[in-house]
């Protein structure tokens, strides 16, 4: 089809829904045209750069910036096959060989029949059904061997996933209810939360409960949640937003999967409390471009939310209004960075802001902002409706609760595990059935963490057990790596993900994690010389202390960590 | 710069130490700033005094004690009882590093400014001599100016002048992310099919040989100044008569005689 020849009615209803709001709607609007043209035709994209009224070279540069947006034709359907770590650990790798075969295409090419494009991507956060693919809209759990012929044009969905542990506290009704049945939910001691709070409570006194909780965030800065909603609801100037951070794309990590897909009324109602608390009439929940099912429950359980009465004017009419809206991203890690999701919300490119200002006074909009993990938001509204006493009643002093852990790689039951901080890895592992093979390496925190040897499974994890022995709790990964695996593949996986992921912005980072890319690749070749290992040790040195972001500072983190506890396998064979 | 306005006097004070020196500037001062004003030199790249700072290069970074990464002097502003150190080993490791990992990134020939820090900080580029570079080709899609990005070492001044920062045109942006980041048109348009105004502000921030006039680029591929005077004499006649094919077509011409 040539651009003069495209018809372009099929775009204005999508325009004159998305024009009124201009900039803040591009990315809706871009995924709704991608939609209705297959691709993102340089006609298409004018007359959105015209509508909505962005200059055409930023919106060009938008398109660019994320991977699931194309500006050349694709196939019908994408097959998506995941090439990072846990993945490639458990044969990822050949799966994309072995589809790529089948259709005789290389990664990024279409078929000739123009029915499937093949792309190897980086993690899907389904690292509990490693080696994992997505096909159009339907993720999928793969065995090595399985034959593309089958799985891809017949693609089974893979369920839930394993959602285990002892309380469980956040996951109470994560595959025991029909997750998007409001009455279900209410039955199950849903939105008792939000009841006491609307029908009892000041904003003020929320917030005093959040304090008293300790909670701190678990998106992996761990900075305490009641400080920062304090923070926002003094702030001076309205509106002001609470956003939901459901980007979840970091290798390892799939908690926010198994909440938006199990229990997504939880989360509405977290985000509705922490609402109420601050001041905020509208809240957001940005999740990754790669959650089509999560996207599809989570609008379900928002419309009859607001159909019941939990969303809208005067909820349970207590006089507070308020709003959420589901935000889809586009294929980029960077976007789970705060201020870069505000950025994407606002229809930019996925760039990190400088802090300060922080997002209590200046986030999304340049408004005051609340900007909580999915989970933080699941754990506030747990300890509204049961108090932060109880809540304190498990877990360390220091780290009181419930964690959720994402348990990957040679376990025999990877899956979702719900336990009280302070539980021995050990102990955790023994949960999800145990270490299969014998431990090589553990993966703690995920891509932005560090490696446990076979000697440290004995740590507890608390926040404090990690900090003292070196390691992390970041997004609460655990992935197990056996003796079977060649841990140099790993890294290099790793290291992919990083360059792969790098926004560009600042060049310690943009420089830095191709360069640290180049040398595992002579490490995993088994070629990496002296001098190539002190300089991987000066390119993660300046990342770490040099880079803009936290992306930046922690893309060297994990590879350094190895290098420090097992220089043997870096080191000319 | 560091201007010394009425306002800012009445303002407070803050006192740090910056390599040992006390100082006192006001609050809201950057490090950078602060630094200057106390005679001390901090490398910058992407800092300029017309485009809002964005902290990219890394360059000028420094080490704050207390703090937990090194600080971007350029945007990081003074802490009351800070101490400061601008030329630290960790700083110093940490500029050498991103100055080798730059210089075997791009073509930094025509950037003496550059050239001269790859040597003060004693690098070593050669050490990633297998390390993926950007080199792609010159374009060459108007009359005014050329962009070769194999020379760009990516500090946005251009795209900011272009917009917000001055001529709100908005001519270019980015292509790709990460190190495949590059400056870019709509649909990488030529110049003269987009809004480009040729006001020429973007040669003027280039701090690298990226971005050239044409007369300078003809002049270096030898082509003789009287033909080149041609070109330029139809040049700033408005957009329609300096765009497009026409002069295109003079150009081709000249190179012919050439
Ligand atoms: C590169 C990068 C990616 C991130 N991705 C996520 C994410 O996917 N989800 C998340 O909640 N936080 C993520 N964060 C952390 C957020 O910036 C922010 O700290 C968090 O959303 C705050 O929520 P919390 O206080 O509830 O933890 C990421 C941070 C960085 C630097
Ligand atoms: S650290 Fe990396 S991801 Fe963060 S701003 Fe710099 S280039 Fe972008
Ligand atoms: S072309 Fe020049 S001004 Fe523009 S980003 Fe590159 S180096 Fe900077
Ligand atoms: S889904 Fe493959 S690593 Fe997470
Ligand atoms: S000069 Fe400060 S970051 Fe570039």
């Amino acid at each position: 089809m040539t651009s003069h020849s495209l018809n372009l009615d099929k775009l204005k209803p999508i325009l004159e829904k998305y024009t009124p709001d201009g900039r803040a709607q591009l990315l809706p609007a871009l995924w709704e045209a991608q939609a209705a043209y297959g691709y993102l035709a340089e006609p298409v994209v004018a007359a959105i750069s015209k509508a909505l009224r962005v200059p055409f070279a930023e919106v060009h540069g938008v398109i660019e910036f994320y991977t699931m947006f194309y500006n050349q034709p694709v196939g019908h359907t994408f097959v998506r096959v995941c090439v990072s770590p846990i993945c490639t650990q458990l044969g990822g790798e050949q799966i994309l060989d072995s589809v790529c075969g089948h259709f005789d295409v290389q990664p990024g090419e279409t078929t000739p029949d123009g029915n499937y494009t093949i792309e190897a991507v980086e993690c899907l956060g389904l690292c509990d059904h490693a080696p994992a693919a997505l096909v159009g809209d339907i993720p999928l759990s793969l065995e090595v061997a399985e034959a593309p012929s089958s799985w891809v044009p017949s693609p089974q969905a893979v369920s839930l996933g394993k959602v285990s542990g002892e309380p469980r506290w956040l996951t109470a009704r994560c595959g025991a209810i029909a997750p998007t049945d409001i009455n279900a939910f209410q039955a199950h001691g849903g939105y008792a939360a939000l009841k006491k709070a609307l029908g009892q409570m000041q904003p003020a006194d929320v917030i005093a409960e959040v304090e008293a909780s300790q909670l701190s965030g678990r998106g992996g800065a761990a900075f305490p949640t009641g400080l920062k909603w304090k923070f926002t609801a003094g702030a001076a100037n309205n509106p002001k937003y609470i956003v939901c951070n459901a980007d979840e794309s970091e290798p390892g990590t799939f908690k926010d999967r198994v909440l938006m897909e199990g229990d997504p009324f939880f989360i509405l109602e977290g985000i509705t409390l922490a609402g109420y608390a601050i001041g905020a009439e509208k809240g957001y929940i940005y999740v990754r471009g790669e959650y089509p099912r999560a996207q599809k429950t989570l609008q379900t359980a928002i419309d009859n939310a607001r159909r019941d009465g939990f969303l809208g004017q005067n909820i349970l009419g207590s006089g507070f209004s308020f709003e959420i809206e589901l935000r889809s991203g586009a294929g980029a890690y960077i976007c789970g960075e705060e201020t870069a999701l505000f950025e994407s919300i606002e229809g930019k490119r996925g760039y990190p802001r400088l802090k300060p200002p922080f997002p209590t006074t200046n986030g999304l909009f340049d408004q005051p902002t609340v900007i909580n993990n999915v989970e933080t938001l699941c754990t506030a509204a747990w300890i509204l409706a049961n108090g932060a006493q109880a809540y304190k009643s498990v877990g360390t002093e220091k780290s009181p609760g419930t964690k959720l852990f994402c348990l990957s790689g040679d376990v025999a039951n990877p899956g979702v595990y719900e336990a009280p901080f302070g539980i021995l890895m050990s102990d955790l592992i023994d949960l999800a059935g145990g270490v299969v093979g014998d431990v090589q390496a553990v993966l703690v925190g995920g891509a932005a963490g560090s490696f446990a040897g076979p000697e440290q499974l004995d740590v507890p994890l608390s926040f404090e057990g990690l900090w003292d022995a070196g390691l992390s709790l970041g997004s609460g990964v655990v992935n197990v790596v056996n003796t079977e695996r060649d841990l140099r593949i790993y890294l290099l996986s790793l290291a992919h993900f990083f360059a792969h992921e790098s926004c560009g912005k600042c060049f310690p980072c943009q420089l830095g994690s191709r360069r640290q890319l180049e040398i595992l690749q002579k490490v995993a070749a088994g070629n990496a010389t002296k001098a190539d290992l002190a300089a991987l040790e000066d390119v993660g040195f300046a990342m770490t202390q040099a880079s803009l972001c936290g992306l930046g500072q922690t893309a060297g983190t994990a590879i350094l960590s190895a290098l420090q506890k097992w220089p043997e396998i870096f080191s000319h064979q | 710069m560091f201007i010394k306005s009425e306002n800012f006097m009445t303002e407070e004070n803050i006192q740090l130490t910056i390599d040992g020196i006390p100082i006192s500037v006001p609050k809201g001062t950057t490090i950078l700033d602060a630094a200057r004003e106390a005679g001390i030199d901090i490398p910058v790249l992407c800092y300029f005094a017309h485009t809002t700072a964005n902290g990219l290069c890394r360059l000028c970074v420094v080490d704050v004690e207390g703090s937990r990464v090194l600080q971007a002097s350029c945007v990081a502003q003074v802490q009351e009882g800070a101490v400061v150190h601008t030329n630290s080993e960790k700083v110093q490791r940490s500029r050498r590093t991103i100055l080798e990992m730059l210089a075997s990134t791009v073509d930094l020939s025509e950037s003496p400014e550059l050239q001269e820090m790859v040597v003060e900080y004693d690098c070593h580029p050669e050490r990633f001599e297998n390390g993926k570079k950007r080199q792609p080709e010159i374009i060459d899609d108007n009359p005014v100016y050329i962009r070769d990005y194999s020379q760009c070492v990516l500090c946005w001044r251009c795209v900011q002048v272009c917009a917000d920062d001055a001529q709100f045109t908005y001519a270019i942006n980015f292509s790709g992310r990460g190190f495949d980041t590059q400056i870019a048109t709509f649909f990488d348009k030529p110049l003269t099919e987009t809004s480009c105004v040729f006001c020429g502000n973007c040669v003027g921030v280039c701090p690298t040989g990226a971005l050239k006039s044409k007369r300078e680029h003809l002049l270096e591929q030898g082509v003789a100044p009287d033909q080149i005077f041609e070109l330029t004499r139809l040049q700033g006649k408005g957009k329609r008569s300096i765009g497009g094919p026409h002069l295109d077509r003079q150009y081709q011409n000249a190179m012919e005689r050439e």
